[in-house]
């Protein structure tokens, strides 16, 4: 009984339990260093070459109209100008194309110092009122654009509806109108789980305040695809939104006209508006940035490995020289 | 049956940890302190009880029940008072504040996401209380519930009880190998003269044997029919903690009706919690019940011990807390301002608002509600989850200590034991070692070595041959002078045979050890109350005096007569036993032999018996002084042998004073009897010395070895006389002989002063000479001091010279010290140093000092548990030390910083880009990922790698550790958790989340980054910068740990797979959130942007610390990466850990060796 005591005392030998199990323990040796700083560099500044070019590959054309938009007669007063109601808003605008655009070229509308993402804005919204025909009045947060005067709910409420974007485009070139599809542009999922398709808006854009675009009360919100696009708020101040879609190639430095309806106020916040026709590659809309990124950043590892190799020659340390310990260096400081 | 006892009982020996504990600070601290009344007037205020035995009739008792609980909780009280505990931490307060507000709108997360880590941080605290109060409870259960056979009611039989039923006044009846349930009052036992014995180990931690005696008259009380006819009243005092001390009366009605009265003693009580030896039965009249027993009432609570690490990680959370504040002050200002200036911004019709944060009319209260918000959206920078994982890790490191086989003793079957995880890195960082030495260093197993009878010393060889020889000539030497009675004990002086005889007589009588029961065998067995007395006893037979039986009165002793080789029993009548304490350092007996003549036996130490040795009897002292110091130096503990013949006259007179100072009642009891004993033992003649050789355990002087290399300095704290510590000191290579020893003493003259100015100038004045002494820097330096210099030493104005000298010493010894000094000791160094210390001793005298020090190792050695339930640590042997520090210590403190700075960095990372978005939307206080995702980043995603690096992380293989013990001095520098590195992972963690946002925003602003044209919005650029910073913090650990076994592989790479299977999960739930788009697979997934994202900016985020890295390895390395190199150099095959076959290269070795300076021999 004693014995079997003290035996079963002892404690297991198992590698885990006496912490020898086989391990890895990498050590920087010079070659490991350099070698793997040289790998990197030559992975990603092939990398960034090809992102690089991919992003040449985009053909992108992008216009500031919220100036020219102005008659010159008001652009002292552009708010007022733009906040008349009878004004003919229609300007056009020229845009040439640099070269040749393959379709689909995607028409996007880009606005500035637009803080889509403010908590105020962003919250604005009821996610259950734009799914569920039933939850009209589920308008928690969305006052101040919850309940119209004579208390009838909103559909779709909030602030983010109700500043919908509402400039309009028509394209033509050589006379001949290019059709923009304004179908396909929002996220399927949103469309199909996020927007019913037996919600329809209601008391929409009826109060005196008007802040943006009316939505056509026949339709259903899941197919109301401007609405969708613009309630997925953007993150940053400065941001594009999917317009449409023209399906027709364009050819090199052929002359578009844009007729643009200038409706949206952004002259009260100083933020601009552009329009933008743009072709996508496999990273996505022109990004300079990620390939000279990656070139970069392969550089400095070039550099980096230079260096190393500089310093190693000029001041080497035998690996493992026990001179270097501190109790055998301490003597002589 | 019989294994479910056994464990049982060790659950009782655990329970009662705290109470011992407790009663052994209280002895040496409040010693002092006891029952303050000089007046032992029974009745009077402290004196109250009184307690009516087998009285039918008796009053009703408001004493309480014997019910006894050490649980810490009831259910009414558990949740309070352990919330309570768990708020007083400021981040769990912060945690509290944050799980409020996320009830009101100001909260950020959903209210879920904030209250369950709190719930779970704090539920797990509490469930590891309620668990450890739970086993408490049914523990309690088991105890209380115990049976005792009790007297009940007249005519009936003893009958089985719960020990909770018990009450005052019960008669009861204890078994043989049964523990006390009450505090009682010993009324007769199965010997007839009423003696039993008792083994106090759960309360004082000695293992001997203690004997207890009924009064005379109610020893005959030893059946039940005499029980039942039995009725006393006893007056005594009122519970008190003293374990050694209790006053009372019994008041026994007579025959005759009268009353008469008979004064109590400690040896008529019987205390709970120790248990009956030897004796098959007792009878007992219980006195003090439950809550009021004396060992409940010693018990306090043991001392909270915290590292430095995480007393320093308080700090740090402190700094956390200041950036907190001000990013979230920066947001509510940064917002307030905009909110003023926001009226261009129609869309967000602030002056139509109901939201109290945005209300351009009314700046301050935003400003506030902001604030608020901010404190909570921000609290990521809080390493809420550190807690958690520091405790999970830390449980399990001790685990890893407790289950190492190299810290396993085959010899005894123990291991070394972590008993509390606290203190584990805290192994890593000691600075100073405090010692016992008698049970720690050495074996504690006495083995006799010399002796000096008459001025001879015996023991160059084989002792006991050389002793009976010159016994054997003398006595025939004697029988041919004619000389008759020689053996016999006479009046006579002039023979040398009496006095060798009385010195073997010393020996087999004056003791207080008893016979064990052996079968059998021709040789006895003994046990007694120290080691010593077992030792003499054993040499006492050797040499032919057979001590065999002990009584009450009586102690009988076979006694070989070489001349007429025949055994004569004889048999001695114990007059009185004057017994050892530490003050009195001696101890006698008088006894009576069959032919009437009166003798006083007396042992102790050699200056106290040398003050009373008379005229006559200093024939020898030269010659035994001399030996004793010979002995001395051998690192022999030695004892002085004398005695006394007393006329029967002189000695009556004696006996009625002595006899009166026993019957006081009172605390000058004592006094009195120590007067009367000064009285007797006087006048002694001086037989011999013996000295005992108490071996040094295994390993320990490499054990030493190693860890002086390791910059410990340690402390010898021992009782021991000078030479004998000193010797103790080189043969342990504490000392070594080209040390420069100082020795601080008092001379004869200033101690024969008393003046306690002159003796503290002279202290004084030799700490300013040994300063003042140029020693060559190489030279190490030792001190010796004395137990009285030492007093002189720590007084409040020598003080600071003294510990400046003595911390400037390799080893310092400090000798006679009281058990009281070692704590003082103990205290002053941490105090004054500020170093960190461990304290090390076996002995319920090391108690103090394992309590007082930062860390307390207690040796489970022959002295019983007392150490050993005070301590933090428990080893089986010194040698563990080593191994155990340089180790496991060297490992716990590596594992524990790197996984607390790693903590903090990855948190900071986290947290500063939910403030840099900020930045980007006005300082609206919008959260840029989603609430489970912040929720999962901590319990999910990255939580795993920090434990396993708190787990499986190894700087240094285990051998490597304990070849190079200077690799230790990382730990006591504290280099890897200074605030240089602490402010460097911040800086780290500011830079990595700076790189990662300013790359993501940029990479991913307005043009599309799919091919499908589609834009980042909100939800997307959070799910990208989120899977960055994931990756990110999860390569960094992997850049961290030095050692990766196939668990971290798994871990690591395992939490970053594990993101994008909660990214699927988590979309394919229905209805947990409003963003419900299956992000993974229909949006991020496909395109590559989001990939090729991942990748430059997880690298570009880690490109300057693994700059640093490869720089700072390359050309400044550490001595744990040098020697992992070294390692690597010399191809041994570190991976298995295992005994390197191939040593370092001999050169290598030899440079270290001439470059160590405490290295050379």
């Amino acid at each position: 009984m004693d014995q079997k005591n003290k035996t079963s005392k002892k404690p297991k030998n198992s590698k885990f339990s006496q912490q020898e199990l086989p391990a890895w323990k990498p050590i920087l040796t010079p070659g490991w260093v350099i070698t793997s700083f040289i790998t990197i560099g030559v992975l990603f500044i092939p990398t960034g070459l090809l992102a690089l070019s991919a992003s040449d590959n985009v053909v992108e054309i992008v216009d500031r109209y919220d100036e020219g938009c102005i008659p010159d007669s008001y652009s002292q007063k552009a708010e007022s100008y733009i906040q008349n109601p009878n004004q003919n808003k229609t300007c056009v605008r020229t845009l040439r194309v640099p070269k040749k655009m393959v379709a689909p070229i995607f028409v996007y509308y880009q606005l500035e110092k637009f803080y889509q993402n403010h908590r105020r804005f962003v919250k604005s919204k009821s996610d259950k009122q734009l799914r569920d025909a039933d939850a009209q009045d589920d308008t928690h947060n969305c006052f101040p654009e919850d309940y119209t005067a004579d208390n009838k709910p909103i559909v779709p409420c909030g602030l983010i509806a109700w500043s919908l974007f509402n400039d309009t485009y028509k394209l033509s070139a050589r006379g001949k109108a290019i059709n923009i599809d304004k179908k396909g542009i929002a996220w399927k999922s949103d469309m199909e789980a996020k927007f019913g398709s037996n919600v329809y808006p209601k008391n929409f854009q009826k109060g005196t305040l008007i802040g943006g675009g009316k939505l056509d009360e026949r339709i259903p919100l899941s197919e109301q695809e401007d609405l969708i696009v613009w309630m997925r708020t953007a993150a940053l101040p400065t941001f594009r939104k999917l317009y449409g879609k023209i399906n027709t190639d364009l050819e090199s430095h052929e002359t578009i006209t844009a007729e643009v309806e200038n409706n949206y106020n952004t002259y009260k916040f100083g933020g601009r508006k552009k329009l933008v026709l743009s072709t996508t590659t496999w990273i996505g809309g022109k990004n300079d940035f990620l390939g000279i990124a990656y070139i970069s950043v392969g550089g400095l590892c070039l550099f980096i490995a230079i260096n190393f190799i500089l310093l190693y020659v000029f001041r080497p340390r035998r690996l493992g020289d026990p001179s270097y310990l501190s109790w055998n260096r301490q003597p002589i400081v | 049956m019989a294994a479910e006892a056994s464990s049982s009982s060790t659950v009782q020996t655990r329970e009662n940890e705290k109470k011992e504990k407790m009663s052994w600070s209280k002895l040496y601290t409040f010693s002092c302190i006891r029952p303050q009344s000089n007046k032992s007037d029974l009745g009077q205020p402290g004196f109250s009880r009184v307690v009516f035995c087998n009285n039918p009739n008796r009053p009703a008792y408001t004493y309480p029940s014997n019910y006894v609980a050490t649980t810490k909780y009831n259910l009414a009280t558990f949740l309070p008072k352990c919330l309570f505990e768990q708020f007083r931490r400021v981040a769990n307060m912060y945690f509290l504040l944050a799980a409020v507000l996320s009830l009101t709108s100001l909260t950020p997360f959903s209210p879920l996401s904030l209250i369950a880590p709190l719930l779970f941080v704090v539920g797990v605290s509490l469930m590891k209380e309620g668990v450890e109060d739970w086993r408490r409870r049914t523990t309690d259960r088991e105890v209380n519930s115990r049976t005792v056979k009790v007297h009940t009611a007249n005519g009936a039989p003893f009958t089985d009880r719960p020990w909770k039923a018990l009450q005052v006044g019960d008669i009861i009846k204890v078994g043989k190998n049964e523990y006390f349930p009450a505090d009682l009052l010993l009324l007769s036992s199965s010997y007839e003269d009423g003696l039993c014995y008792v083994e106090t180990m759960n309360l004082d931690g000695e293992t001997n044997l203690k004997i207890k005696r009924s009064l005379e008259c109610t020893t005959g009380l030893d059946d039940e029919q005499k029980i039942e006819k039995f009725t006393a009243t006893i007056r005594c005092e009122d519970p008190n903690p003293s374990l050694y001390t209790f006053v009372g009366n019994l008041d026994l009605g007579e025959e005759d009706g009268m009353i008469s009265s008979y004064p109590l003693s400690a040896s008529q009580i019987l205390l709970r919690d120790s248990k009956l030896q030897n004796t098959d039965y007792v009878y007992g009249v219980v006195v003090f019940t439950g809550p009021d027993t004396k060992v409940i009432r010693n018990s306090m609570a043991s001392p909270c011990k915290r590292s430095r690490v995480e007393r320093r990680m308080d700090h740090v959370i402190y700094v956390l807390f200041v950036m907190l504040i001000t990013i979230s002050m920066i947001t509510s200002i940064g917002s307030s301002r905009y909110t003023e200036t926001t009226e261009g911004r129609w869309y967000l019709r602030l002056l139509d608002g109901r939201d109290g944060s945005f209300d351009p009319t009314t700046p301050l209260k935003s400003t506030v509600l902001l604030f608020l918000r901010a404190l909570i959206l921000y609290g990521y920078l809080i390493p809420v989850s550190l807690y958690v994982s520091i405790e999970v890790v830390k449980f399990i490191q001790a685990l890893l200590i407790n289950n190492d086989l190299e810290l396993f003793d085959e010899l005894t079957g123990k291991s070394v034991e972590a008993r509390t995880s606290n203190l584990n890195e805290e192994l890593g960082q000691v600075q100073m070692i405090l010692s016992d030495k008698t049970g720690t260093l050495t074996c504690n197993r006495m083995e006799f070595k010399k002796c000096s009878i008459e001025g001879n010393s015996y023991g160059a060889g084989d002792i006991y041959e050389e002793v009976r020889g010159a016994y054997d000539q003398r006595v025939s030497c004697e029988e041919e002078s004619g000389v008759e009675v020689a053996f016999e004990i006479s009046s006579r002086t002039d023979t040398s045979v009496v006095d060798m005889t009385m010195f073997f007589r010393v020996m087999a009588l004056c003791h207080t050890g008893i016979v064990v029961e052996t079968e059998g065998s021709h040789t006895l067995q003994y046990e007694a109350e120290s080691p010593e007395e077992v030792t003499f006893l054993a040499a006492a037979q050797e040499f032919g005096f057979q001590f065999w039986k002990r009584t009450q009165s009586s102690m009988f002793v076979r006694e070989t007569d070489p001349h007429r080789s025949m055994v004569v029993q004889r048999q001695y009548e114990l007059l009185n036993l004057l017994e050892f304490s530490s003050s009195r350092k001696r101890m006698s007996v008088i006894v009576r032999d069959d032919a009437g003549h009166i003798l006083l036996l007396c042992k102790g130490a050699d200056d106290i018996i040398f003050d009373r040795l008379g005229g006559g009897g200093r024939t020898h002292q030269h010659a035994t002084t001399r030996h004793l110091s010979n002995y001395a130096e051998e690192g022999l503990r030695t004892m002085v042998f004398a005695y006394r013949r007393i006329e029967k006259a002189q000695y009556e007179e004696w006996a009625s004073m002595s006899a009166i100072a026993k019957a006081t009642i009172g605390p000058e009891r004592e006094e009195l009897l120590e007067k009367a004993s000064e009285i007797i033992e006087n006048d002694l003649v001086l037989v011999g010395a013996v000295a005992v050789e108490d071996r040094l355990q295994d390993g320990v002087p490499e054990c030493i070895g190693k860890l002086a290399q390791a910059g410990l300095h340690i402390w010898l704290l021992t009782g021991d006389k000078k030479e004998t510590a000193v010797n103790i000191g080189y043969s342990c290579s504490l000392l070594s002989h080209d040390m420069r020893l100082f020795h601080l003493s008092l001379s004869q003259d200033a101690e024969s002063t008393k003046d306690l100015k002159a003796m503290k100038d002279e202290i004084a004045d030799q700490i300013e000479a040994f300063h003042q002494e140029k020693v060559d820097g190489q030279v190490s330096k030792a001190l010796v001091v004395d137990g009285k210099a030492l007093e002189m030493a720590l007084s409040n104005d020598v003080k600071d010279h003294f510990l400046r000298l003595a911390v400037d010493c390799a080893s310092v010894i400090c000798c006679r010290v009281s058990p009281k000094q070692k704590a003082m000791v103990t205290r002053l160094v941490k105090k004054y140093t500020g170093k960190i210390t461990l304290a090390i001793g076996d002995g319920a005298n090391d108690v103090g000092m394992i309590q007082a020090a930062d860390i307390g190792v207690g040796i489970s050695g022959v002295e019983g548990m007392q150490a050993v339930m005070a301590s933090d640590f428990s080893m089986p042997q010194f040698r563990f030390l080593d191994r155990l520090l340089l180790v496991h210590g060297h490992w716990c403190y590596n594992r524990i910083s790197k996984m607390i700075l790693y903590s903090i960095y990855k948190n900071i990372v986290f947290g500063l880009t939910l403030f840099y978005f900020e930045v980007y939307s006005k300082f609206a206080g919008d959260v840029l990922y989603d609430g489970w995702y912040i929720v999962m980043f901590n319990l999910l995603l990255t939580s795993l790698p920090v434990i396993s690096l708190g787990v499986l992380e190894q700087d240094v293989s285990s051998n490597n550790c304990l070849e190079f013990p200077a690799l230790y001095k990382q730990g006591q520098k504290g280099i890897f958790f200074s605030w240089k590195q602490i402010i460097g992972w911040m800086g780290n963690a500011i830079l990595t989340s700076l790189t990662i946002f300013i790359l993501n925003i940029v990479m991913l602003s307005s043009s599309a980054f799919r091919h499908g044209g589609e834009v980042v919005d909100m939800y997307y650029l959070g799910v990208i910068m989120y899977t960055v910073v994931v990756w990110s913090v999860n390569c960094q650990i992997a850049l961290i740990i030095t050692h990766f076994t196939w668990i971290q592989h798994i871990i690591i790479w395992g939490s970053c797979l594990c993101l994008y299977l909660f990214l699927y999960v988590y979309a394919a739930l229905p209805g947990i959130h409003t963003v419900r788009e299956k992000l993974l697979v229909e949006v991020v997934g496909p395109a590559p942007m989001y990939w090729m994202t991942t990748l430059l900016v997880v690298f570009a985020s880690l490109l300057p610390y693994v700059i640093y890295t490869v720089i700072q390895r390359s050309f400044y390395p550490t001595d744990d990466q040098l020697i992992v190199e070294m390692r690597h150099a010399s191809n041994v095959d570190f991976n298995t850990g295992e005994l390197h076959e191939e040593p370092v290269p001999e050169v290598l070795e030899l440079e270290l060796l001439e470059s160590i300076p405490e290295h050379h021999p």
